[in-house]
């Protein structure tokens, strides 16, 4: 039997293991690899440091979703040779394949920022981008009653974008509902030139800084962090002090990835933005955050580019031309605190606008604006990921975006 | 698209005064922009920046970021900052006669 092979069993991996077995088990036999039993609800690592959730609320077992007839291969990749299409584990296991699916995400990277990783790590400087750092960061949160709050982002990209943005405005309501917020000042410090990357989307969510007193240090290149003195340091000699730093680390794709010259500067997979097809080898495929497609890096990102991929992969191993394009779609709730949220949908053309999602003039989300109504859609999102996304059901809303319901003008 | 003059010549721009078009640049059109933005000389290294953004714009599609051009084009981000002071993403490639990097999404 032909075999497909599935480096990465996170959220684009079992949804892809799922939707293909359904396709082509039986006649085609489908491996898939992952060095980590547990799979994590990553969006949930936004929550833990404030008590929201419970670190159990995030952990399932990755097995679990993966469908029976597919192999599951419990090891750390450590090499790729696409000239003989053979993965080595590091234990020495040889996996070989005909089709290769590389859907093994982005990963913070600590060890690439001079001063980020060490002893100060877990206790003045944190991150919420695994789930050791939000459980650290949920008991420093704990303690921190007074003082400067840093929250930063040092490079994109990074998956979810939107996330540092967020943590800093719950951070502000959380310290609000303490009353502890007067005696901590909060400073959003980013590489961008503003607080999010899309014009519109970046006017709304810096007018909502504002609003809620979080200072705004754009422009900042962070080239070392000096832990000993709190402070970060930036490529042109600015510095900025902290009392408790919340970093995210620069995002890197896998080592394996890089070393078999399959990938970007940040390790991730180069592809055709359209049908995520290896530009250097035409049986691998790069999907999820693995790949370097210009959109954001998100589960909704994954959930989207399925509908095209599966059909497309399909067609590619049947010797048929793959006919569906993706369109770089994401869709993201944008927590702000206070029980509200915001919405964002948006593709590779158009920036996220105003309006109604998913039904034109209806909703119930509203785009571009908070309401509790997004609030209560991204604790949705919880469920629908367990429960409908990894097992790679429908979920009632179109892959492709959509103009209508979006205002224009607002462009 | 607007059409601006700069050194006598008529060139495509976009709103933030990027060239658009690839080919309108040469090395000429360069120390003018350069002079535009406040780097009145251009030096062997700041050259060497200018010619990698341009080489490496052919091959890919699109603007190098700072982090490319210190990993595939070597030239370290520090020396970056100090060639093209405070915006060094944004100068370089408006220097090179390039579109500024697309903020990665
Ligand atoms: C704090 C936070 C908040 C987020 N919020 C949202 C949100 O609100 N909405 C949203 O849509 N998305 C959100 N995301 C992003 C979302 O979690 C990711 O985009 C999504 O999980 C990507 O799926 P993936 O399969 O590409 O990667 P992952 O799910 O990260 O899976 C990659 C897998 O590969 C495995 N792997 C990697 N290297 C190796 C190796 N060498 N050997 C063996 N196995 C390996 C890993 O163990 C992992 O299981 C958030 C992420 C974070 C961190």
């Amino acid at each position: 039997m032909k075999r497909i092979l599935i480096l990465g069993a996170g959220t684009a991996g079992t949804m892809a293991a799922n939707k293909l077995h359904k396709k082509l088990g039986g006649t085609w036999d489908i491996t898939i690899v992952d060095q980590d039993e547990i799979h994590y609800y990553q969006p949930g690592f936004l929550f833990i440091p404030f008590g929201s959730y419970r670190p159990e609320d995030v952990i399932r077992t990755k097995r679990e979703f993966v469908p029976k007839g597919v192999n599951y291969v419990s090891g750390n990749i450590a090499t790729l040779d696409p000239e003989s299409n053979k993965v080595t584990l590091a234990d020495g296991t040889e996996l070989g394949y005909e089709y290769l699916i590389i859907a093994t995400g982005t990963h913070p990277t600590p060890s690439e920022t001079p001063g980020l990783d060490g002893p100060e790590y877990g206790k003045t400087v944190h991150d919420f981008y695994t789930f050791e750092g939000s459980v650290a960061l949920r008991d420093a949160l704990a303690k921190f009653e007074s003082g400067r709050l840093v929250v930063n982002l040092i490079e994109m990209p990074i998956k979810c974008p939107v996330a540092p943005l967020e943590f800093a405005l719950l951070a502000e309501s959380h310290f609000t509902k303490l009353g502890t917020r007067d005696n901590i000042e909060i400073v959003y410090v980013t590489p961008l030139d503003a607080a999010f990357t899309q014009p519109v989307a970046a006017k709304h969510l810096g007018s909502m800084l504002g609003d809620r007193m979080i200072v705004l240090e754009p422009d900042f290149y962070l080239e070392r962090i000096d832990a000993e003195n709190k402070k970060l340091v930036s490529y042109d000699e600015r510095e900025i002090d902290y009392d408790l730093l919340v970093t995210v680390p620069i995002n890197m794709g896998a080592d394996f990835v890089h070393e078999a010259g399959l990938g970007d500067e940040m390790r991730h997979v180069n592809v055709d933005h359209h049908n995520f097809l290896s530009k250097d080898h035409d049986n691998i495929f790069a999907i999820g955050d693995a790949a370097n497609l210009p959109t954001s890096k998100a589960g909704s990102v994954a959930h989207f580019a399925m509908d095209v991929f599966v059909p497309n992969f399909v067609n590619h191993v049947k010797g048929l031309p793959m006919e569906e394009e993706f369109d770089g779609h994401s869709n993201c709730y944008i927590e702000t605190g206070y029980n509200k949220a915001m919405l964002i949908d948006f593709n590779y053309e158009t920036q996220p606008l105003p309006g109604k999602y998913p039904v034109p003039g209806f909703g119930p989300f509203s785009l571009l604006k908070e309401s509790e109504i997004n609030h209560w859609g991204k604790l949705a999102f919880k469920w629908m990921y367990w429960n409908m996304l990894l097992a790679g059901r429908d979920i009632p809303v179109p892959s492709h975006m959509m103009m209508a319901g979006k205002d224009r003008s607002a462009a | 698209m607007p059409v601006t003059t700069i050194a006598d010549r008529e060139i495509h721009v976009d709103d933030d005064g990027f060239l658009t078009e690839f080919e309108e640049w040469d090395e000429d059109l360069a120390r003018t922009l350069a002079t535009n933005i406040g780097i009145p000389d251009l030096t062997d290294d700041h050259w060497k920046v200018i010619t990698f953004l341009r080489s490496d714009f052919q091959q890919q599609g699109e603007t190098a970021t700072l982090r490319r051009v210190s990993t595939i084009g070597g030239i370290p981000t520090k020396s970056l900052f100090q060639l093209f002071p405070k915006k060094p993403a944004r100068k370089m490639s408006y220097v090179a006669g390039l579109q500024k990097p697309k903020g990665c999404i």
